[in-house]
């Protein structure tokens, strides 16, 4: 169901990137409130540095995409959010990431990552029932009480509900990659999480589930900040509000949609989103 | 149907409060520590059952010293202890074994990763791994109701005649012996050795085979000439680690060997290995150098097991390093 | 000349490879020997007297294996509880937590453990139970079995949880779970179909070891009530009853060692069937 405001969003159309005009979005702007402030941030794997001096805000209640070519450091920039390169070894980082104000270092780790949800590239559903693949990060977090009726509205969230409502017992793998990816989503956000990263989740899905995907994500930005990585960029094109363009570990420009792919102010944007390179 | 109908009411978090995420945190403290004791723990059984074997054979090994191992007495009267009949038996049906063995097991290893198609080299691949799982009582048994008669109607019979002049075949052929204890070493031995050849030869690259063929080789020579020596490491690592094996067999040899601490230059004439003796005589010792002196040989078998298994596995390593494929 | 050579070495080469195809089928068909002799000769045994009565007196005929088998039972129920317990928590600890010098030292050491001669494993356990415990238990046979049980247990735990993906584990924790809840909720429940086939198979090995229960468990005429006193098994009584001078033990050793091949071979053959279904499920 898509609401008139955003009407002529793409569902499985246009492919040109031709930016329709987003009503309910702002343009980025001093007092945009903001969810994540990113400064100073470098990163390294062992001796090699991934990500150079980035500066970013992701503002809240609003979908932000990043893009670039492979190895440019998108992946490596969205997985420090939730400090999921904690668990690759021979990794640092420094500067400053705050969430709301706060450093995400000195906070529990396991908190953040309950504020602060994932969603993968390949679908990874748990070798479990579609119910116990939603309920697992309830039951993990220590929540007590009526868990049937987060599920069930948690695969609304997800728009899934319809289709899996009469097999929520039979095992998740049995699913088609696009309701499986579209389960993660539902999983992620049955602990209601204040953002939602993700990394490039409809790489390995067909254009309709992928359209899909994208619908969902316009409905969840009222609740949700989203961060999405995405090689696509129609999809940043026409999904999001705010795209940061990456190069070698650095960024390059980051503005409004619609400002970033009508008139980019480097000509290292330009070149890479008509396509002469990445 | 606009997007504030599926927006969520965020509800008072549940989880806000340290004492749960403290409590999670210790958790994984507690399961590192916890499944951290139980690895050391293998390390203290082995560090234990190596110093237990030191201690406990330290009067023979003070007692003997050197000469232990070239004596041949063995007299538990007197308490003369030499090792050196066990020595000589242990070798001995080794040998034999790995006489038979390796043509045997290397033809047939050959066989399942050159000339085989996949499926066929698998189901008799899995087939061979049955016979490695065989326990080692029901060798013996086979070997005591159909080796031995076997050995003491037709084959013993046919070997005198044919090379009876050979004093490895001189003497008194009961049936029981150092012959009969190698054949069925073999057999158990064998499935080793064509396990571990198949899957070195596997990893030879096919460039190798293609480059022989492409210069005019037949089949066999292309396979003899240039896919086993490319994997010979591997192949010498499955006979260190069937040797090992063989060495440490223990009921199928008791129960055909004859059980007798001799050094019989014929082959038909009975014996003992180390192990085969130990599981005769251990439950059996009086006194306490002649436990100690048992123990000792105990220890040194442990000792040579390790070093070929640790050879072995070396040989075999440098195979698959070299064949290009991530070991 | 050129033609005569030619000739001798495809000649050779149909000879050559015909030989290693004889080679192959002589080495499987020693299987089915093995298989045969034993149905053949202890099929005939397996009566209902055979799995339920005690041994006859030495030099009579009749009488069963009921004791050895219950005492094998026994034996392997100690062995799992010492053994398995061990491989699984240290596989858990060498594929999740491990660092590297240590997991390496432990690695090491079970690959030697596992290299112990049977012979030298039940030496090492008289020494260390019997002697202390002044007498020959199930005790000390379990400890035995129990002991050569960890290795393979490790190794095979170690390789199922390795296999479970990594992205498995980050949707895990990228949800706020621990590590350990990790662990227990979705990377054991993913890895358990081979840990068990793992398990299974390693109490198949040990089920039958003759040499390390010589002198630990040592065999017993009778019932063994509890854990303290020696105990039949039933490698031992086929041991014991072929090497005896008495034609109907000899029987009765066959009887028994159909049973325990039969045994082992269904581990062995179902853990595999097991093995091979799970894996193409697990490609998902």
């Amino acid at each position: 169901m898509v609401s008139a405001s955003e009407g002529n969003n793409a569902i499985g159309a246009k492919l040109a990137p031709k930016v329709p005009a987003k009503a309910a979005s702002g343009a980025l702007s001093k007092d945009m409130p903001l969810r994540f402030q990113i400064s100073g941030l470098d990163f390294f794997y062992g001796p090699k540095q991934a990500v150079f001096n980035l500066n970013l805000n992701i503002p809240t209640n609003r979908i932000t995409a990043l893009i670039g070519p492979s190895g440019c450091g998108k992946s490596t920039f969205l997985r420090t959010l939730n400090r999921m390169n904690d668990t690759i070894r021979n990794t640092r980082w420094s500067g400053n990431v705050l969430l709301d104000g706060q450093d995400i270092t000195k906070m529990d780790v396991v908190g953040l990552r309950r504020r602060v949800g994932m969603v993968f590239q390949r679908p990874n559903p748990f070798p479990k029932s579609i119910y116990d693949n939603v309920a697992y990060g309830l039951r993990v977090n220590g929540h007590a009480g009526r868990l049937s009726d987060l599920v069930e509205h948690s695969l609304h969230r997800a728009a899934l509900w319809d289709e899996v409502k009469d097999y929520l017992h039979k095992s998740a793998l049995a699913l088609s990659g696009g309701q499986q990816q579209r389960l993660c989503i539902a999983r992620a956000l049955a602990v209601d999480p204040e953002v939602l990263l993700l990394d490039e989740p409809c790489s390995a899905l067909d254009p309709v589930t992928t359209a899909k995907i994208e619908e969902l994500m316009f409905q969840l930005k009222d609740s949700c900040t989203i961060a999405i990585v995405t090689h696509n960029m129609q999809q940043a094109a026409r999904a999001s509000d705010f795209t940061a363009f990456m190069l070698d570990g650095k960024l390059i420009e980051y503005n409004d949609t619609p400002k970033l792919f009508t008139t980019p102010a480097d000509p290292r944007t330009e070149a890479y989103i008509t396509g002469r390179f990445g | 149907m606009g997007s504030h109908a599926t927006a969520v009411e965020r509800a008072p978090s549940p989880w806000a409060g340290r004492t749960l995420l403290r409590r999670l945190a210790e958790g994984d403290a507690v399961a590192h520590t916890v499944t951290l004791i139980f690895a050391a723990s293998i390390i203290l059984i082995t560090s234990l059952l190596v110093y237990q074997l030191w201690i406990s054979s330290a009067y023979s090994r003070k007692t003997f010293g050197w000469h232990f191992w070239f004596s041949r007495v063995w007299d538990p009267v007197f308490e003369h202890f030499g090792a050196l009949p066990f020595i000589y038996g242990t070798l001995v049906t080794s040998a034999i074994a790995l006489i038979i063995a390796i043509p045997l097991g290397l033809a047939a290893a050959i066989f399942l990763a050159e000339l085989a198609p996949r499926k066929i080299s698998d189901s008799i691949s899995f087939l061979i791994d049955l016979l490695a799982a065989v326990p080692s009582v029901i060798y013996g048994l086979l070997g005591i109701f159909v080796v031995v008669p076997l050995m003491r109607t037709i084959i013993g019979p046919a070997l005198k005649s044919a090379l009876g002049f050979l004093p490895i075949f001189a003497g008194p052929n009961y049936g029981l012996g150092l012959l009969t204890a190698g054949i069925v070493l073999s057999i158990m031995v064998v499935p080793f050795i064509i396990s571990v050849s198949r899957e070195v030869l596997l990893t030879v690259p096919r460039e190798q085979r293609e480059a022989a063929l492409a210069l005019g080789a037949t089949r066999w020579e292309s396979t003899w000439k240039v896919v086993v020596p490319y994997a010979r490491a591997g192949i010498m690592g499955s006979v260190f680690l069937s040797l090992a094996r063989a060495l440490g067999e223990t009921m199928a040899v008791t129960m055909v060997i004859g059980n007798a601490a001799l050094i019989g230059t014929s082959l038909f004439s009975p014996g003992d290995t180390i192990a085969s003796m130990l599981a005769n005589q251990y439950s059996e010792a009086t006194g306490r150098l002649y436990l100690s002196a048992l123990i000792e040989l105990g220890l040194v078998l442990f000792l040579i097991t390790f070093i070929l298994n640790g050879a072995a596995r070396l040989l075999i390593l440098t195979t698959e390093r070299g064949g290009g494929r991530p070991a | 000349m050129n033609r005569f050579r030619l000739l001798w070495r495809k000649s050779l080469n149909v000879v050559m490879l015909t030989l290693t195809g004889v080679a192959a089928l002589a080495v499987v068909s020693v299987l089915f020997l093995i298989l045969g002799y034993l149905i053949w000769n202890g099929g005939k045994s397996l009566n209902w007297n055979f799995f339920t009565q005690l041994p006859a007196p030495v030099g009579e005929t009749g009488g069963g294996m009921a004791n050895a088998i219950v005492g094998s039972m026994k034996l392997l129920l100690m062995a799992a509880v010492i053994g398995l317990p061990i491989g699984l928590m240290g596989g858990i600890y060498l594929a999740e937590f491990g660092g590297k010098a240590f997991s390496f030292a432990v690695r090491y050491t079970a690959d030697l453990l596992n290299g112990v001669p049977s012979i030298v494993m039940g030496m090492f356990v008289n020494l260390l139970v019997v002697v202390p415990m002044k007498g020959f238990t199930t005790v000390a046979g379990g400890i035995a079995l129990g002991i050569m049980a960890i290795p393979i247990t490790l190794r095979s735990s170690e390789e199922f949880l390795r296999s479970v993906p990594v992205n498995m584990r980050e949707a895990s924790l990228a949800l706020g779970a621990s590590k350990w809840r990790t662990i227990a909720s979705v990377v054991l429940p993913a890895a358990k179909g081979g840990i068990i086939t793992g398990m299974l198979l390693a109490l198949a090995r040990v089920a039958g070891e003759t040499a390390p229960l010589l002198f630990t468990a040592f065999g017993n005429q009778f019932w063994s009530p509890g854990w303290k006193q020696p105990t039949a098994a039933l490698p031992l009584v086929v041991y014991t009853y072929a090497i005896s001078a008495y034609p109907d033990w000899h029987r009765q050793a066959w009887a028994g060692g159909l049973v325990l091949l039969a045994l082992v071979l269904m581990a062995n053959i179902g853990t595999r069937l097991v093995l091979s279904r799970g894996g193409a499920a697990r490609s998902v």
